[in-house]
């Protein structure tokens, strides 16, 4: 099996990159702030409690009295409450950043997600673009809020330890200190591995997810290819896997926590020969030694919590490449900033939709390619009149949904324009084309949902009656009324609890009912039983009416109720004209219509 | 509890291996114990002059060292032993983990294997009823819930109970009131933790959920881009999809809120914890009463438990969830398994087969297929017409057993299909299906599925016959693009062709094409099914459809209703008589092309 090439460690710590994520912290400048604080005052505090030990057993207990310990107390008390307000605090803030700030993320994302041309998406697979959005962003909100509460505190935690320490005795604070050095070797090394180990095991962990779903999805092709066998052996080697690679991952666990412990104990044994001499001699106190022995393990937490956050962002450079990567992508095919301000964007609602369509279609000496050196139409001109169905023809690759995606300025020209209405399209806004636009395709996407919610998708301010209305009209309301629930029937996740016609049918209401003054269908090829398809043919012969209409067309009565038929052939008009006279002309579409094998295109 | 004796029974082959784990635990626990009461030592009696009271065995190495005045003078001495105690303590914490691993994931791939093994055995009956998100479910998260009991619970709750029993125990001997103090709080701390953790479980849940449908607008949006911009309802999504977002903004920042609550109460609860060992030692301490070293040994150990004891009620809550996951996987394993008998045959399949009043249905439902009859000989075509919900698949899945048929009888070469063996005759039937699953690997490995010993030039001449292969020649790696969400999308007519390739490429004696080219175009059809007639060898076929140009080539036609044979015949009887067929036929053959066609002399059109 392939492996698909992702979430890889990227080289080096990127500053570069992450200043640019912090451009997306702007609008939580003072939340980050006022973060980065009270960790300060955290660790700070941390820091403070060895030396209150140090301070009760040198004035109470080596002194042998217990006057003021009441006062004592209750700044012990005080301090406490204050810590926990502290982290109470800290929390609710790193909460909020991290909640709004992949809220952001996410909107920033999905606004450019509309606005990004479908030649994007023709090459981005929709799996790519949800894990964009959802894991990449989780990981992003992640590591940036608790990052900095892990940053701030482990640095100044470990500072004020420091300065604490060097104040009560420097001596004996360098010899705590000796073992940070490779407390942080062994922490970084260990954090790094262990965080591979476990990206593995989590990959190996979704193929085995993924093997069940097709275990369980494909259950019917699993048994009418006999490959139970064969499919319980491929899943046993990714068990196998998984089994390996995650005991290896919990071995690392299991050696890094002992290690640190020895390295603190090592610190402890340190400070005990060391510092008891020191009290032996006098030289120290009791409670500085006390104090030392909490200073000498206090280094573990926050080493550990640096070693692992830097690594995490580390890793997470990736996440962030691909989220500034996606944003920053601009749309192919935009309204220029012309076009913008005299007509406002689809955010904007004010009169984006311009001057009254009327829907004639004018091809100038249209071209396009896919990719450079690759044209697929060649000055190509067309010309349709106001309300004129034009139905295309031709095999696969003939340019015939190029030229409805060109129409419908999904796609623009390389050279050559499209006029409508008299007018370049690009000197008007992509909304007034679209929201004049029906556009119906071979496989209808239905939203989850109602039926009613479906339909209502063409036009948001349809009552109900308008919506029978449409339903009717395409003959898709006998069906719906049949239904227990009628327009209030859920059609489950992509429609699925529709049949291929159902959907077609609510597919073409929602169409209709946005009233567009340009038509597209790009006719479904799927056999249907022929009530059904007697039924769609009907409605579409209904939509047609009076609007201007582009068809790639399979049914021949589709195609006989054109008013022209273009025949393409490697992005060239080779034939024009009604289906009589098409026939009587004896030429390419007479050949592909009778077919060689007695078949036709329809 | 009945599903601890499961885990019992799952645990078999790795139970020393477990028991191994939990003596290196214990170990690691007494080790634990001991280093801070070597500190306490160091500090009454070796810095300070309390007298010694230990195990007649450790005081003569203590003499053996020096007494008082020889470690004094080699501190260093007592500083190693910490050093060495950990290291000892280390070792046993390692072995610990990586044992309850070993035993954790090999019970966990074996609970993987039988689930995917059972699932695969499971009749298609199952499979047609179950909700397949909650089976997968059971196999996965399920499963991971068991594991983590195995791998992590079992050994945290181990190890905090072990350390509490040993601390207790050592605190009470030296001071049965500072041991009160140091525990006050324990128990209040498991029970906030405890309920704490199961109410925030329902927040979390909501949560989940809500990411859950910020998802799918996310996912319908993507998948519907182009109607989106067909219909210019960018706004509209940009609202909907708002709308979502936030309300996960929400309910995660409700989650976090609420853990912000419990971590800053039980921080608050540990550190008052740790100072009232600290004062109230102090104020003893001062007194005489205790011993610097013992409040030395009390605060740490009390600073050693409270992590664990706060982990307690989050861990107790999620062991609690292991109950429900082993009865959810249990569930699942014991529905039966599709069975042959042992004497089911493996006969030489020909080809010729028989229906005879074969009659079938769900329990109680109406008859989806009633008193069918009919023959078909070895190499011989049938064609199959009928409306959806007429039972044509149903039909087809009789022949490979996908279901068993109640009443009547079928025949294949005169052995009733019943007394074969299932895998034996599927391995015999290739059967293409309307919506073909493919498989998340290469398009080369989904047409070998069933048959990889095949060279690369067979692979192209299916996938040639099937139509496929110049479409799969234009995928920048192709035939080795993946299929799926990570690869390539094909398109409903290109999955069924691959479907295709991928049944010729067996060779079977019997085909089905349960409309199987219905998302295909008429051209593209029409050339597959010539290819396929150019190839045809004595393969006895069945062919679902719609269009009659595809049954027409058929020895035999039915036309099925409602779970009856309505017509039954040739192509030219079926349309010389009044009925469905001949409907059908002539929407679809409309009288003028039928004229030009026959006036181009074909035979076929001209008999009409």
């Amino acid at each position: 099996m392939q492996q698909i090439k992702e979430d890889e460690f990227s080289k080096q710590f990127d500053f570069e990159l992450w200043k640019k994520m912090g451009k997306f912290l702007i609008p939580f400048k003072k939340l980050a702030l006022m973060l980065a604080f009270i960790m300060a005052l955290v660790g700070i505090l941390d820091a403070v409690f060895p030396y209150l030990t140090k301070y009760v057993i040198d004035n109470f207990i080596t002194a042998n009295q217990v006057s003021g310990l009441g006062w004592f107390a209750a700044i012990y008390a005080g301090l406490v409450t204050w810590q926990a307000l502290n982290i109470l605090l800290m929390i609710i803030i790193a909460g909020k950043l991290e909640t709004g700030l992949s809220y952001d993320l996410r909107r920033i994302g999905f606004n450019h997600l509309q606005e990004l041309s479908l030649s994007y998406y023709d090459k981005k697979a929709v799996g790519w673009l949800m894990a964009r959005m959802t894991s990449d962003i989780r990981r992003l909100g992640d590591i940036i809020s608790w990052g900095i509460v892990d940053i701030v505190w482990g640095f100044t935690m470990m500072a004020a330890s420091i300065v604490f320490m060097l104040a009560i005795n420097w001596k004996l604070a360098l010899v705590t200190m000796a073992v940070l050095p490779p407390l942080i070797a062994v922490s970084f090394y260990f954090q790094k591995i262990m965080l591979k180990l476990q990206r593995l095991v989590r990959k190996i962990n979704s193929r085995i997810t993924g093997s069940f779903n097709e275990g369980i999805m494909g259950a019917r092709a699993t048994k009418t290819l006999v490959r139970e066998e064969k499919n319980l052996q491929e899943f046993q080697k990714l068990t196998a896997e998984m089994e390996s690679s995650s005991v290896k991952s919990a071995i690392y666990s299991a050696l890094y926590h002992p290690l640190a412990i020895t390295l603190g104990s090592l610190g402890l044994g340190l400070v005990l020969w060391y510092g008891g001499a020191g009290v032996v001699e006098n030289t120290f106190q009791y409670g500085t030694l006390v104090a030392f022995f909490s200073y000498a393990v206090m280094f573990f937490g926050p080493v550990n919590n640096l070693a692992y956050i830097f690594t995490r962002m580390q890793a997470a450079q990736a996440s962030a490449e691909r989220v500034i990567s996606m944003i920053n992508t601009e749309p192919e095919i935009k309204d220029a900033p012309e076009v913008k301000a005299k007509y406002g964007d689809f955010f904007t609602t004010e009169n984006p939709r311009g001057p009254e369509l009327h829907g004639a279609v004018d091809f100038k000496n249209v071209s396009f390619s896919y990719l450079k050196g690759e044209p697929v139409l060649k000055n190509f001109s067309l010309e349709v009149k106001k309300g004129e169905k034009i139905a295309l023809v031709g095999e696969t690759g003939s340019g015939k949904s190029t030229v409805v995606k060109l129409a419908s300025r999904f796609y623009e020209p390389t050279s050559g324009k499209i006029l409508i209405d008299g007018t370049d399209y690009r000197e008007r806004s992509l909304f007034w084309l679209h929201s004049n636009l029906g556009y119906v395709l071979q496989d209808p996407h239905l939203f989850s949902g109602t039926i009613r919610d479906n339909i209502k998708y063409g036009n948001l301010e349809a009552g109900d009656e308008e919506i029978q209305k449409a339903a009717q009209t395409v003959n898709a309301h006998h069906f719906i009324s049949r239904l227990e629930k009628g327009y209030d029937t859920e059609v489950g996740e992509k429609g699925d609890l529709l049949s291929t016609g159902e959907k077609q049918l609510v597919s073409f209401a929602r169409a209709i009912i946005a009233d567009p003054q340009i038509f597209i269908l790009d006719e479904a090829t799927s056999s249907i039983d022929t009530e059904m398809e007697k039924l769609i043919q009907s409605a579409i012969d209904k939509m047609m009416e009076g609007r201007t209409s582009f068809i790639i067309a399979h049914r021949l009565s589709t195609i006989r109720s054109a008013d022209r038929i273009i025949v393409l052939k490697d992005g060239e008009i080779v034939e024009q004209g009604t289906h009589q006279e098409l026939l009587n002309h004896k030429g390419y579409y007479y050949n592909l219509y009778l077919g060689d094998a007695e078949e036709g295109i329809v | 509890m009945s599903q601890l004796t499961y885990i019992w029974k799952l645990m078999k082959g790795n139970r020393m291996l477990y028991l191994t784990a939990v003596i290196s635990l214990f170990l690691a626990t007494i080790f634990a114990t001991i280093s801070p009461m070597v500190l306490r030592i160091t500090i009454d009696s070796v810095i300070g002059e309390e007298p010694l009271e230990l195990p007649s065995w450790i005081m003569s190495f203590y003499h053996n060292l020096g007494g008082r005045e020889g470690l004094l003078g080699r501190l260093w001495i007592m500083g190693l032993l910490i050093v060495g105690l950990n290291i000892l303590r280390g070792i046993f914490l390692f072995v610990r983990g990586k044992l309850a691993a070993q035993a954790a994931e090999s019970m966990s791939k074996q609970l993987r294997d039988n689930l995917f093994g059972h699932i695969q055995h499971l009749p298609y009956t199952y499979h047609v009823r179950v909700k397949t998100g909650d089976l997968i479910q059971r196999c996965t998260s399920d499963v991971e819930t068991v594991r983590d009991f195995l791998a992590v619970q079992v050994v945290e709750i181990g190890n905090a109970a072990f350390m509490l029993a040993m601390f207790v125990t050592i605190m009470y001997n030296l001071h049965p009131q500072m041991t009160l103090v140091a525990v006050a709080v324990i128990p209040i701390i498991i029970g906030f933790s405890f309920f704490f953790f199961r109410q925030v479980r329902i927040r979390f849940k909501k949560a989940d959920e809500s990411e859950g449908r910020m998802q799918t607008v996310l996912q319908e949006n993507l998948t519907g881009v182009r109607v989106v911009r067909a219909f210019a309802r960018q706004n509209y999504e940009v609202e909907k999809f708002d709308e979502k977002n936030d309300e996960y903004r929400n309910l995660l920042y409700q989650v976090i809120r609420s853990m912000a609550h419990f971590w800053s109460v039980s921080d608050f609860l540990c550190m008052m914890q740790t100072g009232a060992v600290l004062v109230v030692g102090a104020y003893w301490a001062a007194q005489g009463r205790l011993t610097l070293g013992t409040l030395v040994l009390f605060t740490t150990y009390v600073g050693m438990l409270l992590w664990p004891i706060r982990q307690l009620g989050r861990i107790l809550t999620q062991a609690g969830k292991m109950f429900v996951a082993i009865d959810r996987i249990r569930e699942v394993l014991n529905e039966k398994e599709e069975e042959d008998s042992p004497e089911a045959l493996k006969p030489e399949i020909a080809g010729n087969i028989s229906f005879k009043n074969v009659s079938f249905g769900y329990e109680g439902e109406e008859r989806l297929l009633d008193n069918i009859s009919f023959e078909l000989k070895e190499g011989e075509t049938l064609g199959i017409l009928g409306s959806t919900g007429s039972g044509k698949s149903t039909l087809v899945s009789l022949l490979a057993r996908l279901y068993d048929y109640q009443q009547g009888s079928i025949k294949i070469d005169g052995v009733e299909l019943s007394r074969i063996n299932k895998k034996w005759l599927r391995k015999n039937i290739g059967f293409v299906h309307q919506e073909p699953f493919l498989f998340a690997r290469s398009i080369k490995e989904n047409i070998t599925l069933a048959n990889d010993d095949v060279s690369e030039d067979e692979i192209y001449d299916v996938a040639r016959t099937a139509a496929i292969h110049d479409v799969v020649m234009e995928f920048e790696e192709g035939y080795d693009s993946l299929v799926g969400e990570r690869g390539v999308s094909l398109s409903g007519g290109q999955k069924q062709r691959l479907a295709i390739a991928q049944t010729l490429i067996r060779d079977c004696p019997i085909l089905i094409f349960d409309d199987s080219l219905s998302a295909v175009d008429t051209e593209t059809d029409a050339r597959i099914r010539q290819a396929l007639r150019n190839n045809k060898k004595e393969e006895t076929t069945i062919i679902i459809s719609h269009r009659i140009n595809t049954l027409a080539e058929a020895d035999k036609i039915i036309v099925l209703d409602q779970g009856h044979i309505i017509q039954a015949g040739t192509h030219k009887e079926l349309i010389s008589e009044e009925g469905t067929y001949r409907k059908v036929w002539n929407i679809q053959h409309p009288p003028e092309k039928r004229k030009l066609l026959s006036k181009k002399g074909s035979v076929d059109y001209a008999a009409n």
